[in-house]
């Protein structure tokens, strides 16, 4: 067995987190993709900057933005003890909140342009049909954007798989509860267990890969449905 | 022509480099464990003004810079956090031998940020009514080893292991504890301590028979072998100046 148990409750916990990620995304990133094709408010270029901005940051700012916004003394650690919640950080939910940032334009982007991708015209076509806003949303909209769905699922999956810095930052390696893979491999490296670091980073690596191809094949699908 | 035109700016950026080189030569390249580094700020600074010679610094967790040394970081001096990496180094041929030895031994705090949280006898492990204890990864970090060495010999291990969070290395552990995530943690005297004082929130000065001495060794490294520099810093370490630094920061030799 290649792998510890140490290593395999890192890739349960890993695996749990990029899916809860993937999944609040896509709930969450629907409303806003759509708004961001569609809205003609002056709004839209500072919203779309603010969302593409994980592209750009380090991981490690998001990361310590959040262990200072989300302590006791900050803003949002407040909010969440009122709340009884306690603060996060050191915790899944502390680590969800982060992913969310951090994988936000993987998720928004590739909706957005499914979005565009459709243009007004199937929509008014619907509209003359008699088919009212959330009608034409659901049976029109959504089953069009279905490939853009899928990118935008498969991307904050395997990028929330990829998170290094911000669990670094936020998490406190424990483990089953914030010590994922990357962290796991780091901590390999740096014990100088090479073995047990070239188990996890290679399946890494050959993971992306896969994940990777995967993509390719199901655009190429979609779009020669489309043709 | 063009050919020739290429190759004469590669001679030129090439000479860039050469000279470039030669104005660097008196700068010594240096791997600081993360707990050392306020003091060797100091200790470069004094170094520099003193001996004309340039300590660039780099700091971080010995673990790390272990493997960065053994495959092929361009570091001249390593100043560890604990006294067995730089032992391996030399054993493994990458540490010039008999250069070895003790800059500091370090001095482990329990501290909070919060003023009078943690008592003068750490009977705050034993009450146990916080959240999260922020401990350096005791894997990789000798302070962290050190903590878990204190929490067994208190008997607290078992009890608090469900609140443990642990940083990559004591500056992480330290951050930790000073953003008030962690109520508390174990991290090292020198990174509470200024002037000869612990300058905020309360501390429990860990004795030192709780744990195994945390000798810190310094090795000078196979890059900086023929470096003028990094003898000069290895000296002016042991010399009364860089002393006195060190010891103002909690550190004992």
């Amino acid at each position: 067995m290649p792998f510890s148990s140490a290593d395999l409750a890192a890739i349960g916990l890993t695996l749990r987190l990029a899916g809860t990620t993937m999944l609040l995304l896509l709930v969450l990133c629907t409303p806003l993709a759509w708004w961001l094709a569609h809205t003609p408010s002056r709004w839209r270029g500072p919203v779309s900057a603010l969302v593409a901005l994980p592209l750009v940051l380090p991981p490690t700012v998001i990361g310590f933005y959040l262990l200072v916004t989300m302590g006791p003394h900050g803003p949002l650690g407040q909010f969440t003890q009122w709340l009884g919640l306690g603060t996060l950080p050191f915790t899944f939910w502390g680590l969800v909140l982060g992913s969310l940032i951090y994988s936000l334009p993987f998720a928004v982007q590739p909706l957005q342009h499914a979005f565009e991708a459709i243009g007004h015209r199937p929509l008014e076509a619907a509209a003359t049909l008699g088919a009212g806003p959330m009608d034409r949303f659901f049976t029109v909209a959504l089953p069009l954007a279905r490939p853009g769905f899928i990118t935008a699922a498969i991307l904050s999956f395997a990028h929330t798989v990829g998170e290094f810095g911000v669990v670094l930052m936020l998490g406190g390696n424990i483990p089953g509860v914030t010590r994922v893979v990357s962290v796991q491999i780091y901590d390999h490296v740096e014990a100088l267990e090479y073995t047990q670091a070239h188990w996890l980073a290679g399946g890494m690596v050959l993971f992306s890969f896969v994940v990777l191809l995967g993509l390719n094949l199901t655009r190429r699908k979609a779009t020669s449905m489309v043709q | 022509m063009f050919y020739r035109r290429a190759f004469l700016h590669l001679t030129l950026i090439g000479l860039g480099f050469a000279t470039a080189h030669a104005a660097h030569a008196d700068q010594v390249s240096v791997a600081v464990a993360a707990n050392f580094t306020a003091p060797m700020q100091k200790i470069a600074a004094a170094f520099e003004a003193d001996t004309g010679h340039k300590a660039e610094l780099a700091s971080g967790a010995t673990g790390k810079f272990y493997a960065q040394i053994t495959n092929g970081a361009p570091f001249q001096i390593l100043l560890a956090a604990d006294d067995t990496t730089p032992a391996k180094l030399e054993r493994e041929g990458k540490a010039v031998p008999q250069k070895r030895f003790t800059y500091a031994v370090g001095t482990l705090v329990l501290w909070s940020a919060q003023p009078s949280y943690v008592d003068g006898n750490g009977d705050v492990l034993k009450k146990g009514d916080f959240k999260h204890l922020a401990i350096a990864n005791p894997k990789l970090a000798p302070y962290g080893a050190a903590a878990v060495q204190v929490m067994d010999k208190l008997g607290v291990s078992t009890a608090l292991q469900p609140r443990l969070v642990q940083g990559e290395n004591i500056a992480q552990t330290f951050q930790f504890v000073s953003t008030g995530n962690a109520q508390l943690g174990f991290v090292a005297l020198s990174q509470v301590m200024t002037n000869g004082k612990i300058s905020s929130g309360s501390a429990w000065q860990v004795p030192a028979n709780l744990h195994d001495p945390i000798r810190q060794d310094a090795a000078l490294l196979n890059p900086g072998k023929d470096s003028a520099a990094a003898a000069a810093l290895l000296a002016y370490l042991r010399g009364d100046k860089a002393r006195a630094i060190i010891q103002s920061y909690g550190y004992s030799f």
